[in-house]
């Protein structure tokens, strides 16, 4: 349904008749774990679930359960760096190498919003060829993560690995090619991947799937769609793997690609070079593009719907905070946020109805009423990012304990508000955005997806309507992978070369002092980067980052986060394998090292920086 | 040995290796670790062990680059190395069970395998204030680097921070980040693969190493392996003869950039790095930062936020 001939609501997923108690063929010897009994949960119950896994980083949960549901939760980072106190005095052309490593997951988006930031305090514009690579490198982060996301993230929490080992090779193989025309789907296929899982079940060790919730009640997939989801998770892993080396090209590596500059990139454009943007290195990025809108396609979306059409009670679960904030992302020129493929701006109370409000980056503030942080003015006060202070000051329990005392400060994560409002961000707020704004390809694929399941607009906002906006969004970036690589090649083949400007590389040529913001979107939402520069170095720098925002603890007004609001209502069949809980957190794609950041008002000597 | 290659057959038959890919990787391997090409078989009757060696990857102040490193393995990919070679048992990034049900594949393991897993350390370890910088279940990350490191077989310390400190000990040093070896001094063996993030490639050849000869490979007094941190960067490049030349790149995309001339007068610090990166380059050798254009930062070097900044910072300024 996602390559252009079919009409919307034309694709039905056929599930096979599924033979239930199959027979495992002789010399096969499937052990399920036996089915654990449900705990009955108490009527009343504090559950605090840490490690959560299957994301970035260090988060604890809290929930409040009462017969079976929640009715309040609490997020709570654990972790924290101080990476901002640490670039005051540093020069700000390489700020962005720093903030890079606030996340090694989306491993590009720190740096393009530092750089931007820089490159809007001094008001530096970038060549054509810049702002292309760097589309692209932006680009296939989202389509790359997204991609693990899905399977190595999230999947586990729908399908069931155990009952896998029970599939049918033949109807799983009927499965396949019921949804899509991907090659590896014949009964062969799906034969060697359940003997491999077979293999390694009798191996009797587990790794990373001991102790998962197989055999749950809440799993609803049959085996022959837990078999085909598998065999997924094991393409994805080689295909990501592969798909990224679109970074190595255009950044020299992954994670952590290299070849941002303030002012443009560092890699040449150059037909009759190999040190540069050649044909060669056209030519596979062609290809890498290639595998990845096919595997987007007729894999990640298939597998999307058809996992969505076994949990359709999750449209109405997870609804969240219903506000939502997109910086937009993907500049076609250099005219500013108007040319973005995704748009920038605000959704209010779950209406579509558009246009979106404009942004009006004026009206962020940052709480830490519930941080462990100090305001000097008192915590129950905002700031406003360009004047961000932080002083840390952990007053939790101290270690180890059990439970958080969540009426006082309870999470190294701030609290940004957008005019007061607990905003959510990411792939659902941007198609908020851009079907408010009237966005053609996002209206279309949305709609598609809709009609597919059976769903009315209302269900977007939701933990299942996360997942979709995910998928649909990795589908609209993917395709304008190929026309920034037109735009370059035609550059390249026209003799246009310029990858930077340098007219302001020098440190000399800068006022005594700047200041600005860069925005950008991450694939985890809205990320934002304020930096104040004087006498050549930096004196402030402050990050308001996805996770940030969606995790956040209650500010002074007593809102929650968007995730702890998503949590409330959510049904708990088992306290003990808490996989309900799960499912709505992954759905937002947690990222923790990105979520705790500080800066400090006080600055660092500068004595150890030398600024050529 | 023919009696060795049937075993060795129909182990791969279980595992579902392909004996052509498996064959390439064990020589890929030997190469990577300098052995002479006849240990390519012992390489691999040792990558099929039985039971699987356990692994507790502890994840600390870290940005989870060195698992996504982890994730770009090939040769083999990590799906062999998470299904058919090791048993990674807790892995915070990738593991199924959340809360108290990933506790339990925690001491699963070390109760079971004590002195026999291998605990991979990613991120460092907060020291000030008590530790509350970094916390998992309500324990600081200290107290269960101590217990975890303190009864594995080994420890590897994979990417930087875990190293010496990293980003997070990067002055002023706001939270006492250390290294594990640090953090948790009376440790056995620490091998240490610093770089941000360290490469899957020196992991993977690592943990070869030490499956094919029961031993880790030689390191210097800081724990870095001789194979990847021995040589520098500068004598490695691809660009060492422009350097010899005294051609040098003085514009971002001038004549000489687009020519791929070297990098020092933009703040290249391969002279002052010693890794591995020009020659096993990244993401199955497709490419590495000299080759995109832009001067190493000389982050698999000690401190090197603060001993390697201003990284824009013209290389005669530097000269040692």
């Amino acid at each position: 349904m996602f390559q252009g001939s079919e009409e919307p609501g034309d694709h039905q997923v056929v599930l096979p008749v599924v033979e239930k108690n199959h027979t495992a063929e002789p010399g096969i010897t499937p052990t399920p774990s036996p089915t654990p009994p449900v705990t009955p949960p108490p009527p009343s119950q504090r559950l605090a679930i840490d490690p959560i896994t299957r994301i970035e980083g260090h988060l604890r949960i809290e929930v409040q359960i009462e017969d079976g549901h929640v009715v309040d939760a609490w997020s709570a980072g654990m972790m924290f760096r101080g990476i901002e106190l640490i670039l005051p005095g540093r020069d700000p052309r390489e700020a962005w190498i720093y903030t890079q490593r606030i996340c090694g997951v989306c491993t590009d988006v720190h740096a393009i919003s530092s750089i931007r930031a820089v490159e809007h305090a001094l008001g530096i514009e970038i060549p054509d060829n810049a702002r292309l690579v760097r589309n692209l490198i932006h680009a296939a982060q989202f389509v790359q993560d997204h991609v693990i996301h899905f399977y190595h993230l999230h999947a586990l929490d729908w399908v069931d690995i155990v009952s896998a080992l029970s599939a049918d090779p033949a109807a799983t193989s009927a499965l396949a090619q019921s949804i899509s025309p991907w090659p590896n789907n014949s009964a062969a296929y799906f034969q060697t991947v359940r003997d491999r899982l077979t293999a390694f079940v009798n191996s009797g060790q587990l790794g990373l799937f001991a102790n998962g919730y197989w055999g749950h009640p809440e799993y609803k997939l049959p085996p022959e769609g837990n078999l085909l989801a598998v065999a997924h998770y094991l393409e994805a892993l080689e295909w990501q793997r592969e798909f990224i080396k679109l970074h190595a090209l255009l950044g020299g590596k992954n994670p952590h690609p290299q070849s941002y500059l303030v002012g443009g990139v560092s890699l040449p454009v150059d037909a009759g070079h190999t040190h540069a943007i050649n044909p060669q290195r056209i030519a596979h990025l062609r290809a890498l593009v290639d595998g990845a809108l096919a595997f987007v396609e007729q894999v990640y979306l298939p597998d999307l719907l058809l996992v969505a059409s076994f949990y359709p009670e999750w449209a109405a679960l997870g609804t969240g905070v219903g506000d939502y904030l997109a910086y937009g992302d993907f500049p076609e020129d250099n005219s500013g946020a108007s040319s973005f493929l995704l748009p920038r701006g605000v959704v209010l109370d779950r209406n579509l109805a558009g246009p979106p409000q404009p942004l009006d980056q004026d009206q962020i503030r940052e709480y830490v009423t519930h941080s462990w942080y100090t305001y000097p003015e008192g915590d129950a006060t905002a700031r406003h990012p360009s004047n961000g202070a932080t002083n840390w000051q952990y007053t939790g329990p101290q270690p180890p304990f059990d439970l958080l005392d969540t009426d006082a400060k309870y999470s190294w994560l701030k609290s940004p508000r957008y005019d007061n409002r607990s905003m959510e961000v990411g792939p659902l707020a941007r198609l908020a955005v851009a079907y408010a704004a009237g966005h053609p390809r996002v209206r279309q694929l949305t709609d598609q997806v809709l009609a597919h399941l059976g769903l009315g607009a209302p269900a977007l906002f939701s933990t299942l309507g996360r997942i979709a906006a995910r998928g649909i969004e990795t589908l609209v970036i993917a395709e304008r992978l190929d026309p920034w690589i037109d735009a370059l090649e035609a550059n390249m083949n026209a003799g246009v070369l310029d990858i930077h400007n340098g007219t302001l590389w020098d440190p000399v040529t800068w006022p005594a002092q700047a200041a600005g913001w860069g925005l950008c979107e991450a694939p985890r939402g809205a990320l934002g980067h304020w930096v104040s520069i004087e006498n050549r170095a930096i004196a402030n720098y402050q990050c308001v980052v996805p996770s940030t925002w969606n995790g956040s603890p209650r500010d002074a007004l007593g809102q929650r986060g968007a995730w702890e609001e998503a949590l409330i209502g959510t049904p708990v069949a088992d306290p003990v394998r808490p996989v309900d809980v799960l499912r709505t957190i992954h759905s937002f794609d947690p990222c923790m090292a990105c979520a705790v950041h500080v800066l400090d008002a006080a600055r660092r000597e500068v004595m150890s920086v030398r600024v050529k | 040995m023919e009696a060795n290659r049937s075993t060795l057959q129909e182990r791969l038959d279980i595992h579902r290796i392909s004996r052509r890919k498996f064959f390439k990787f064990c020589g890929m391997m030997t190469a990577t670790l300098a052995l002479p090409a006849h240990y390519a078989g012992r390489v691999a009757q040792a990558l099929l062990a039985n039971p699987r060696p356990p692994v507790v990857w502890l994840e600390f102040q870290d940005c989870t680059g060195d698992t996504e490193s982890f994730l770009r393995a090939s040769q083999p990919g990590v799906d062999e190395l998470v299904l058919d070679l090791l048993s990674v048992d807790y892995h915070e990034t990738l593991m199924v069970p959340s809360g108290a049900a990933a506790e339990r594949s925690l001491v699963d393991t070390i109760t079971n395998y004590p002195g026999q897993y291998i605990a991979i350390v990613e991120g460092s370890i907060p020291t000030a204030a008590g530790g509350v910088h970094c916390m998992i279940r309500g324990r600081t990350a200290l107290s269960i680097a101590q217990e975890v490191c303190g009864g594995a077989l080994a420890t590897i310390a994979i990417g930087t921070c875990a190293w010496d400190g990293g980003l997070a000990a990067a002055l002023p040093n706001p939270t006492g980040a250390t290294g594990v070896r640090d953090a948790v001094p009376d440790l056995g063996t620490v091998i240490s693969l610093p770089g941000c993030p360290a490469n899957v490639a020196n992991l993977t050849a690592t943990l070869v190493h030490f499956l094919t000869f029961q031993q880790w490979p030689e390191t210097d007094d800081r724990g870095r392996p001789h194979f990847a941190y021995g040589e520098e960067i500068h004598e490695e490049c691809e660009r060492h003869d422009h350097y010899e030349d005294e051609r040098f790149v003085l514009e971002w995309g001038d004549a000489g950039h687009r020519a791929g001339w070297c990098l020092y007068k933009m703040g290249c610090k391969g002279p002052k790095t010693r890794h591995n990166c020009p020659t096993v380059k990244w993401n199955d050798g497709t490419c590495w930062p000299v080759a995109a254009g832009h001067g190493c930062i000389g982050c698999a070097e000690s401190h090197f936020w603060d001993r390697m900044s201003p990284f824009y910072a013209p290389g005669e300024d530097d000269d040692d």
